[in-house]
Parts: C-alpha cells; sequence; structure tokens
C-alpha cells in the first residue's frame, strides 16, 4: 500500500484536470503523476534517504510528497519559523535528506550538510522528461512511513510522528468519495505545509478531484479577494482565521463559497456564531484531529451547525461547541483516571482506535495500549446522541486546592464578553493553593473594560473558586501559526510579569 | 481467502484491481468475472476470456460491499468483470460522503 495508488487512481480518473494552481496553467493529474516520476529518479539519484520540505506551502509540496513516496522515502515537511537551535536538531534527525527549502532557510539546511534546493528549482527536476514507466519496481511496501511530522510541541519537546501510507490511505478511503468535487471545485488551503491539515488536504482533494490553490501569508483581505478571484467553493482555515475574516473591515461576499471547513485549535462559539449568519450558504464543518491519527477522526458537518444554531433545545444548541461524531472506521472511548471506559456525560480522556491512527513516534514506537487504543491526552466527553465535546489537554488541568479545573472552561467564559476577543486561563504556582488561578485577556481595540468587572462576569458564570484571581491585558496570545495556544509561553510571561497593564 | 483491511487484489482474467476496507472475519472467496483474485495492484488480463454470466463490471474509484459478510472493497482500477464474495455479487455502496473536513 503507497499513497501513489491515489495518484494512479487519479491519473485513470481525471488525469487531465487541473488538480493544484490557477485553474490556468495549473498542474492536471497527469502533470503530478509524471512529476512525481521525475522527481523520484532525482531523490534515488541524489542517494537521499528523506525529503526535508523547510519552504512555505505551494505547488512544490505534493509533488514533494509524491516523488518521495514514488521513491519510498518519508516526506518531512518542517516549520520554516523553527528558532536556528531546535531546527538543528530536527534536522540532525535527517543527515541523508533532500531539502526543498525557500531562500532564508536553505543556510541552515546547507549547514546541516543537506544538498538543497529551492521550491522552483525542485520544481523544474520533477519537470524533466521521464524515461522510466509508470510502474516503479522500487517501491516497498515495507518500511518507510510516507511523511513524519514533528508534532507542534506546545506541552512538550517536538517528537516525529510516522504517518504510515497505510494510515493516510486508511484515512482517505474512509472519509473521501473517489471524483467526488465537481470540475469547477477549488480549494484555498492557508495551513502551513508541516500541519497534519495540509498533508491531508493535499491527498485528500487529489483523490476527490478538487483543485487547490495556497494562500501563502493569511490576511483577511487577501484571503477574501483570492476567494472571489479565484472562485472558490471550499476552504480550511484555523479558528483564529476565521476569527479575523469575521472582524474585518472587508467586502466579505464570497458568492462561490460553498464549504468551509476549520480545525486545528478550539473555535470560540461567538465567532462560528457570527460566520454562520455572515454567510447562511456556506456549510461550515468542524474537524476534529490530531497529527497522530493522520487528522479528522471526528466531524462537527454543515447540517448539524445549522441544526444547533436554529434549536431552542439547550442539548442541540450546545452542539454547536462540540466537534461533532466520530468518523467511520475510529473507535472512540473515554476513559477516567483509573482507565475505565465511562459512558455518555462524563469527562475523561478521549482514546481512540483505527487503521488511520498512526500514534507512532520516531525513535519511541507505537503509543497505544493492548487493545491498540491511542490516549489522545485530550479531555472531553460524548453526549447522548454521540456528539463528541472537547474540554482541553489533560495537562493543562489546574488543580487549585483540591479542585481539578478545566481552563477552556473559564477561556469560554470570558470569550462570550463581547469586548474580549482572546483569552488564555493557566495555573499559576501558588503556596497556599498549589496553582491559582490567572488569566491572560485580549480586548477589542477601543474598550476598556474594568478588569474588576470581568472577574465578576466570570464569577457570575462560574464559582468563586473558578474565577481568575488575576486578569491581565495583553495585546496578543502567544499562538502557533495554526492558531494553537501555546500555554507555558502565557505561563511564562504572567510569572515574571508583576504589575497589570 | 481470510482477507485483510489494506490488502490490494488483482483480477487474474480481466483489470480489475480492488483494496480492502472492511474484512470479514471468515475465509470468503472473492472472484472477479467468476475467477479467484490474487494478491496484487494489477489486473492479470484483458476480460476476454470472461463468460457474459461473470460481466459486470467495477467502476474505479466506488465501494461493493456484501453486508451481510461485513465486506467492502474499492475499486482502484476498473475492469469488466463482475465482483463476487462466495459467489454473490457485491452491491454497489452509493455512499453518503462526509463533507470535506481538510
Amino acid at each position: 500500500m503507497n499513497l501513489t495508488m491515489l495518484l494512479d487512481m487519479a491519473v485513470d480518473g481525471f488525469g487531465d484536470r487541473v488538480v493544484i494552481g490557477r485553474r490556468d496553467g495549473g498542474i492536471t493529474a497527469a502533470q503530478l503523476n509524471d512529476m512525481s516520476l521525475a522527481g523520484a529518479a532525482a531523490i534515488r539519484e541524489s542517494g537521499a534517504d528523506a525529503v526535508v520540505y523547510l519552504a512555505v506551502n505551494g505547488p512544490a509540496f505534493p509533488v514533494a510528497m509524491f516523488a518521495a513516496a514514488r521513491a519510498g522515502v518519508p516526506l518531512v515537511p518542517v516549520n520554516y519559523r523553527l528558532g536556528a537551535e531546535q531546527l538543528q536538531s530536527l534536522l540532525a534527525n535527517h543527515p541523508r535528506a533532500l531539502g526543498i527549502a525557500g531562500e532564508a532557510q536553505s543556510a541552515a539546511l546547507a549547514q546541516a550538510g543537506l544538498t538543497v534546493l529551492s521550491p522552483e528549482q525542485w520544481l523544474d527536476t520533477a519537470r524533466r522528461p521521464i524515461e522510466t514507466t509508470a510502474d516503479d519496481p522500487g517501491l516497498g511496501d515495507d518500511g518507510a512511513p510516507a511523511v513524519v511530522i514533528y508534532t507542534s510541541g506546545t506541552t512538550s519537546a517536538p517528537k516525529g510522528v510516522l504517518l504510515r501510507h497505510e494510515n493516510l490511505t486508511s484515512y482517505v478511503f474512509g472519509s473521501v468519495e473517489f471524483a467526488s468535487a465537481e470540475p469547477e471545485d477549488a480549494a484555498l488551503i492557508s495551513v502551513p505545509p508541516y500541519h497534519i491539515a495540509a498533508v491531508a488536504n493535499a491527498i485528500t482533494s487529489l483523490y476527490s478531484g478538487r483543485r487547490t490553490m495556497v494562500l501563502e501569508q493569511f490576511t483577511p483581505a487577501q484571503w477574501l479577494q483570492t476567494a472571489r478571484d479565484e472562485r472558490i467553493t471550499n476552504a480550511l482555515v484555523v479558528p483564529t482565521m476565521l476569527s479575523r475574516i469575521v472582524e474585518a473591515e472587508a467586502d466579505k461576499n464570497v458568492p462561490t463559497l460553498r464549504s468551509l471547513a476549520y480545525g486545528g485549535a478550539p473555535m470560540p462559539a461567538a465567532v462560528i456564531e457570527k460566520a454562520l449568519q455572515m454567510w447562511p450558504e456556506v456549510g461550515f464543518v468542524n474537524a476534529y484531529g490530531l497529527t497522530e491519527t493522520s487528522s479528522t477522526i471526528a466531524v462537527l458537518g454543515p447540517d448539524d451547525h445549522r441544526a444547533a444554531l436554529a434549536s431552542d433545545e439547550p442539548a442541540v444548541r450546545a452542539r454547536l461547541g462540540s466537534v461533532g461524531q466520530i468518523v467511520p472506521g475510529i473507535e472512540l472511548e473515554i476513559r477516567d483516571a483509573n482507565d475505565e471506559v465511562v459512558g455518555p456525560g462524563i469527562a475523561g480522556s478521549i482514546c481512540v482506535r483505527g487503521e488511520q491512527v498512526s500514534a507512532e513516534y520516531a525513535g519511541i514506537g507505537r503509543a497505544v495500549d493492548e487493545r491498540g487504543f491511542f490516549n489522545t491526552r485530550d479531555k472531553g466527553y460524548v453526549d447522548d446522541g454521540g456528539y463528541l465535546y472537547i474540554g482541553g489537554r489533560m495537562d493543562d488541568t489546574i488543580i487549585r486546592g483540591a479542585e481539578n479545573i478545566a481552563p477552556a472552561e473559564i477561556e469560554e467564559v470570558l470569550l462570550r464578553h463581547p469586548d474580549v476577543l482572546d483569552a488564555a486561563v493557566v495555573g499559576v504556582p501558588d503556596e497556599e493553593w498549589g496553582q491559582r488561578i490567572e488569566a491572560a485577556v485580549v480586548v477589542r481595540p477601543g474598550t476598556a473594560i474594568d478588569v474588576d468587572e470581568l472577574r465578576s462576569y466570570v464569577r457570575g458564570a462560574l464559582r468563586g473558586s473558578k474565577t481568575p484571581e488575576r486578569i491581565v491585558y495583553w495585546d496578543d496570545l502567544p499562538r502557533t501559526e495554526t492558531g494553537k495556544l501555546v500555554r507555558r509561553h502565557v505561563l511564562e510571561r504572567l510569572v515574571t510579569q508583576v504589575e497589570k497593564v | 481467502m481470510i482477507l485483510k483491511v489494506g490488502q490490494t487484489l488483482a483480477s487474474a482474467i480481466d483489470t480489475t484491481a480492488v483494496i480492502v476496507v472492511r474484512a470479514p472475519k471468515d475465509e470468503v472467496v472473492l472472484t472477479c468475472g467468476g475467477v479467484d483474485m490474487v494478491a496484487g495492484k494489477s489486473g492479470l488480463g484483458d476480460g476476454s476470456g470472461i463468460e457474459d454470466a461473470y460481466r459486470g463490471g467495477a467502476l474505479l474509484g466506488k465501494r461493493y460491499v456484501d453486508e451481510d459478510a461485513a465486506l467492502e472493497v474499492l475499486c482502484t482500477k476498473a475492469g469488466d468483470g463482475a465482483l463476487a464474495l462466495d459467489g454473490r455479487v457485491l452491491e454497489v455502496k452509493s455512499a453518503k460522503p462526509l463533507p470535506s473536513s481538510d
């Protein structure tokens, strides 16, 4: 089993369709196939045992992915914003890799002893005429993973997740119908290539026959303009992007947009409600998944969003804040602290099993129990209808005295306040309580809500013991490029910052 | 044959190839065009030998199921022969696709 099977099917099914880039002059499925063959030949010639991709998203990325797959070596997309030290230690894992890097990063790769090509040079290499036949005997069904993604390390040092061909293809076969996209469909991607969503999107878009375009540098205005110019029908964003689009002073008409998928971090209820009202014709999709699970394991679809928004029943309305129902092929268990499975309505650790679940770390092996279940370390519960709610990471739990408190619960309340744009709640070391609750809040420009007023607002919704003892106002919160909150940076800043702004 | 999820099977008599998406626990006989399928990624024949009774054709990308046996295969290469499990022709699955989530 190899990713290239998906590419072979795409060539058979819609070889002349443009699948990457602009409609005029973009790369067709047949061309992508040719490029994967030439690219694979180049990889083999260079003797590389991996392809490190250290550039922005663009056509070079899927070409690299399928060329690597044909050559039987892993693609390793790396965060081009990593600090020099982190980058060096990561590259040390791949000393014999072929590197594809943007100008700013190629020095780092050359320093690590890798051959480096710019994305343009890589594309030129892949456009060389090929002499080999389509059926390449060099494919191994065993051995090398298809993709290695280093986890974002928001809670600890990054680990390399090994995504095998079986994991990725099983995910695609389980959740996508072949050639299901219309020839006019076009997807706009604004997530970076080192994020699992970008990897998954490259594969699922190809398999469904949907052309994808990348917006490298996200600004709300550019996103909106591009969506109109390219007649985009499907879009993939992270919650912070949708929040910025919704708040932007810009023309927000996107007449061709039919579907908008989001994920990667929790979506504030206020943002999705505004988006639903702003674009009533658009189908919104919340996707929950991890790098370790080859992306999506639960989906809240367009009908779910609309039903929740329209409902008077609190239990149904609440589903707007859920991540939906698990996808076919995934088994889900919520387990308590003793590893016992609990029923609906009870929170615990989200554990999953399925062919798409890799949970395999380089140098460590598969982090699954004897029944094959992977503990995501996300907290959550399932309602009576099978809708999954995420309550934050297990490791984020604040322990104040004898009480376990989930920051997500307090953040959710803060985010409901009309003057609050973003909020992070953490446990700060406290001699008396073990930890005390503090919050960093970003307020809407032009507003001036009093800190005590905000604390009262929280106390009105939750108990006194869940009210932050201190709230500070910041211009922004430390988030990754895909909008994930980096809690340990929040904690560091709070601990060193003594006075309120 | 005991089938395994992710296994690729090829027709011995035409161009059909499939991948197993759901596998029955017991041993089964999977045929294409009336002939047992074999391990492989590409069909081994050109379809000219298929008897009329076994024509039916698998379409690229479509899923074929036998719900009783909990078998589902996905066609990775199209062909003329009908897919059958223990002599029962597989049904095309009209799946309701998930909304695209990435």
